[in-house]
């Protein structure tokens, strides 16, 4: 029953710029400090004070609105969004409306099995507003004793990226989110940390029967704070919108909270409780004029973007899809693989490295391989060394772990730990030797062909040499004793 | 004459010559606000330790030897809404009675820098809404020439302290016309420049497109000074136009031969006051005697001005004065159990019956269905306002019309009757809309007992053309009287 129905979502995302200071003022931005410190009469709302736009703030939100394939309007203006709310400081936000600054863009979802096109409406710029705080013991407004403001983050250059209703899972919206930040982390305009709140998502949903082309009533769903709580806080809302349909009701549209302890929405107002934002184009501020040079400017400064750089991988160093996919998508992963393929020329064996025990180990210390000690020198000359035959893998990822945590040179954490694998036949001969001799049961398995039991001796050597017998040779070594 | 009624170039002659010295006129100054103030009202606060402690230091540096430069060490009052740091600016409004800004207004810093002196903060009509000083929660100012009348609005207390000797000059602001009406009705030069001519950063906003600083002086040659003193660009202001500014002073002299001076009909009409209509007639034959040559000429949309005024500017109000919700500074209830009923009460009680109203029309004309109806449809107009200037100035360097179709009202006259009020400005607020310069000058009295206002229009950045002709007409009606107060 479910698949006979398919929602319409689009995405409303906030993005916050790290530009040095302020939207609108000379302020400084501020990452979690002291409250209200980075502060003034401009971004307090304090009466006669003006507002001047941030130079650099456009040429960010340009140059997001660039990489996302939008047009650059020539002329753009800020509106004044007004409302009611402690937060703001003017009780009126500063924002765009119907001349923003970049339209009709697009951004391509690859889905694997299939690659969605998802258009971007717009790309406009506002004001982030301050924080609330809300104290108590539980934090929530309802349960509060009093609530304060902290204003550092009021005036925050903020870009809003809005979707057409194009995509149709709650999956595609958690990929293009990921895609989304990814891109933006590439311009290196923002930190995009959903976790901080750098970055925001509202979702806009309907449902409807597959096939149909006419878009249903939607919902507005807010606090979808984490890929998974969007994924799961569309799922969630898409059954209930289902559920309505199949009950003989109707989808009634309102803006709706997810609540991620429940994993369910509730409402938050109603289409009749709606603000009326009473828009008008800021007076304080005057019309921006954008010319030819200034959009060539900035589309020189954006780099190489995740979907044209995975092809490149695929085809200058042979990567698998997935490989380049994986590296292409993180501009500090792709960097430090370029670096390393200047060191060394097993291009797959250095993503294998960095895909498997370099992120393993990134992940587990909640790191950026930008802050790992490993440089690419290092993970290059520490290739070479097994390549050499010098180690084997297994020793090979102690090594790693200590120059991880150390920065070391490879060689040298061999030389000072004695790990140089094994290679001398005679000496893994007098080995081996002694393991038949210990072990006449698994020589008599292996001897009935049972091939199981060379294991069970290639380990024996192992232990004896902590390891750094050269497993290739011991296999041969011991396949030529006892045949 | 008595210091008092000495105007700053004067002044400042006989500072230059030690006839005189800084406190002395610090001094007399005050001496003559506690001779009339009380009758008057028209300031909100004074600053007389400061400014006498100020005088002392002045003095100090003009015995070092020290250049003396226009305005140093006059006493100078400021319009309540121009920010002055830790100095209260309560915009006349209850909701901010106790504020204190924490940042000087541009025009503020710029005068201190000349070493002027701040006697007090003026009184006005609450948020420079009114047109005759009756709105504000201080109480009414009185106009000198007969304190049972207004004074004008909304920069009443800065007009009344320049004509009755409280000041030396004074800095107000215009949004449809505050500058100049007040100086026409109590018989001062009030100059509104050309927008973004002088920073608003520190104004604290009516009608942000609208609002224009600027002096109110006792002469043409004061006001030159001022606009020296206060022009020019602040990178504060993005609506500030960045450009050199020239030497307004350059532009006295009483040479008006040729110029082209046109009287536009719509400004000579119905409603203006035959004795308001003949000192403009008898100024026109002043002009013609000098060999300026005068033209009638027709600007057809300035019908409009009025409604597309009162739909732009308490728009703009409506949300400029949004933030005064009392969370962070001002007026707050405190009895109030949520956060909307803490709004709710805090601007109810915090604001007066037009400024309310204002924010009510506003709210409404920008609101969901009504927006192109109202808002954008004003602009529209705003801008054929605009070109009808812009061809009148095509044809001549200046225009000239009444500043106020009446003198000085009777205190009650209008208060009730909104409508009939906004008319008061109908003659100035075009000015407003199409951002130029203009100037009123007292031209004469009516049945030789209250001020009439000659308003000259000039075409955007021309200010040269206005105080030109200004200064000559200023020399030819030769306007000396006094309040007899």
């Amino acid at each position: 029953m479910k698949n006979e129905y398919e929602p319409v979502i689009g995405l409303e995302t906030h993005v916050e710029l790290y530009t040095n200071t302020k939207m609108f003022c000379g302020c400084r931005l501020s990452f979690g400090e002291e409250k209200n410190i980075y502060t003034c009469p401009v971004c307090l709302g304090h009466p006669g004070s003006l507002p001047v736009i941030n130079k650099k703030a456009i040429e960010y939100a340009a140059k997001i609105a660039l990489a996302l394939n939008c047009k650059i309007k020539r002329y753009t203006i800020f509106h004044r969004k007004n409302y009611f709310y402690p937060d703001m400081p003017k009780n009126y936000q500063i924002s765009q409306y119907n001349l923003p600054l970049g339209v009709g863009g697009y951004l391509d979802v690859d889905m694997g099995a299939y690659i969605r096109r998802v258009r971007i409406t717009r790309v406009h710029m506002e004001e982030d507003t301050g924080k609330l705080l809300h104290k108590g013991t539980t934090g929530r407004i309802s349960e509060s004793e009093a609530s304060i403001v902290d204003f550092n983050r009021a005036g925050t250059p903020l870009i809003e990226v809005v979707t057409e209703p194009d995509i149709r899972s709650p999956g595609e919206a958690k990929e293009y989110m990921i895609i989304l930040r990814n891109l933006i982390l590439f311009l290196d305009v923002s930190n995009c940390s959903m976790e901080e709140g750098s970055l925001r998502c509202d979702a806009n949903v309907s449902v409807r029967k597959t096939g149909e082309d006419k878009i249903g009533t939607k919902t507005e769903i807010k606090n979808l704070n984490s890929f998974k709580f969007l994924q799961k806080g569309l799922e969630y809302e898409f059954k209930r919108q289902i559920k309505v349909l199949e009950a003989g009701g109707e989808v009634i549209q309102q803006t709706r909270h997810y609540d991620s302890k429940t994993g369910t929405t509730k409402v938050l107002r109603s289409k009749e409780e709606a603000h009326d934002y009473r828009y008008f184009p800021e007076p304080d501020l005057v019309p921006i004029y954008i010319e030819d040079k200034m959009i060539e400017d900035i589309r020189k400064t954006i780099p190489e973007l995740p979907s044209v750089k995975a092809k490149r991988f695929e085809k200058q160093y042979g990567l698998l899809k997935h490989d380049s996919s994986f590296l292409a998508n993180n501009r500090d992963l792709a960097d430090y693989f370029e670096q390393c393929c200047r060191y060394y020329n097993n291009a797959k064996n250095i993503a294998k490295w960095i895909m498997s025990n370099f992120s393993a180990l990134l992940n587990k210390e909640k790191m950026t391989i930008k802050d790992s000690r490993v440089t690419p020198e290092n993970l290059c000359k520490m290739m070479e060394i097994i390549d050499k035959g010098k180690i084997s893998s297994k020793i090979a990822k102690l090594v790693f772990e200590e120059m991880f945590s150390t920065g070391k040179n490879p060689q040298k954490i061999i030389e000072d730990r004695g790990l140089e694998q094994i290679s001398d036949e005679g000496l893994l001969e007098v080995i081996i030797e002694d393991v038949i001799k210990d072990n006449p049961g698994p020589v008599e398995q292996f001897k009935e062909g049972k091939d199981k039991a060379i294991g069970f001796l290639i380990g024996r050597v192992m232990a004896k040499t902590k390891g750094k017998a050269n497993p290739g040779m011991v296999n041969e070594i011991i396949i030529k004793k006892l045949s | 004459m008595e210091i008092h009624y000495l105007t700053a170039h004067q002044l400042k002659d006989r500072l230059e010559k030690g006839q005189i010295s800084c406190t002395e006129i610090v001094k007399s100054i005050y001496l003559r606000i506690e001779e009339v103030e009380d009758r008057l009202n028209s300031y909100i606060r004074l600053e007389k330790e400061s400014a006498l402690s100020r005088a002392g230091e002045v003095d100090k540096l003009i015995s070092a030897g020290s250049d003396i430069e226009d305005f140093m060490g006059m006493p100078v009052a400021v319009k309540d809404n121009i920010c002055t740091k830790n100095i209260t600016t309560t915009c006349a409004s209850r909701i901010l009675e106790n504020y204190i800004p924490i940042y000087n207004a541009t025009v503020i810093d710029r005068l201190e820098s000349r070493n002027y002196i701040l006697a007090g903060k003026a009184n006005m009509d609450e948020f420079a809404m009114g047109s005759s000083n009756e709105n504000s929660y201080f109480g009414t100012v009185k106009n000198p020439w007969d304190t049972d009348r207004v004074p004008g609005g909304s920069s009443g207390g800065p007009a009344a302290c320049v004509a009755a000797g409280e000041a030396v000059c004074s800095l107000g602001s215009d949004t449809g016309g505050s500058i100049r009406q007040p100086a026409s009705l109590c018989g001062v030069v009030g100059f509104k420049p050309t927008y973004g001519m002088v920073s608003r950063y520190g104004l604290v906003a009516f009608a942000s497109s609208l609002d224009q600083i600027g002096p109110i002086t006792r002469d043409v040659e004061d006001c030159a000074a001022m606009l020296n003193i206060i022009c020019g660009h602040d990178r504060k202001d993005s609506t500030s136009i960045n450009m050199e500014v020239p030497d307004y002073k350059s532009f006295l002299k009483a040479d008006i031969k040729d110029m082209r001076i046109g009287v536009p009909k719509e400004l000579m009409v119905e409603g203006i006051d035959r004795e308001v209509k003949e000192a403009v007639y008898r100024t026109i034959k002043l002009v013609e005697d000098m060999g300026g040559i005068v033209e009638e000429i027709s600007l057809p949309n300035l019908e409009y001005a009025l409604s597309v005024y009162y739909i732009i500017a308490p728009s703009e109000a409506s949300s400029n004065l949004s933030r005064f919700d009392g969370v962070r500074y001002g007026y707050r209830n405190v009895e109030a159990e949520s956060l909307r009923e803490m709004y709710r009460r805090s601007r109810a009680e915090g604001f007066g019956d037009e400024v309310k109203r204002r924010i009510m029309i506003g709210a409404y004309c920008l609101s969901a269905g009504y927006y192109d109806a109202y808002y954008e449809k004003a602009q529209r107009v705003r801008t054929l306002i605009i070109n009808d200037f812009k061809k009148a100035f095509k044809k001549f360097d200046v225009l000239i019309s009444p500043t106020s179709p009446t003198t000085a009202f009777k205190i009650g006259e209008k208060i009730e009757d909104p409508l009939t009020m906004y008319l008061s400005d109908i003659c100035t607020i075009p000015v407003n809309l199409a951002g130029l310069p203009a100037i009123s000058i007292p031209a004469g009295l009516s049945g030789g007992k209250l001020p009439i206002g000659l308003q000259i229009i000039g075409n955007v950045l021309r200010e040269d053309n206005v105080l030109k002709v200004a200064y000559s007409l200023e020399k030819a009606i030769g306007f000396t009287c006094r309040p007899g107060l």
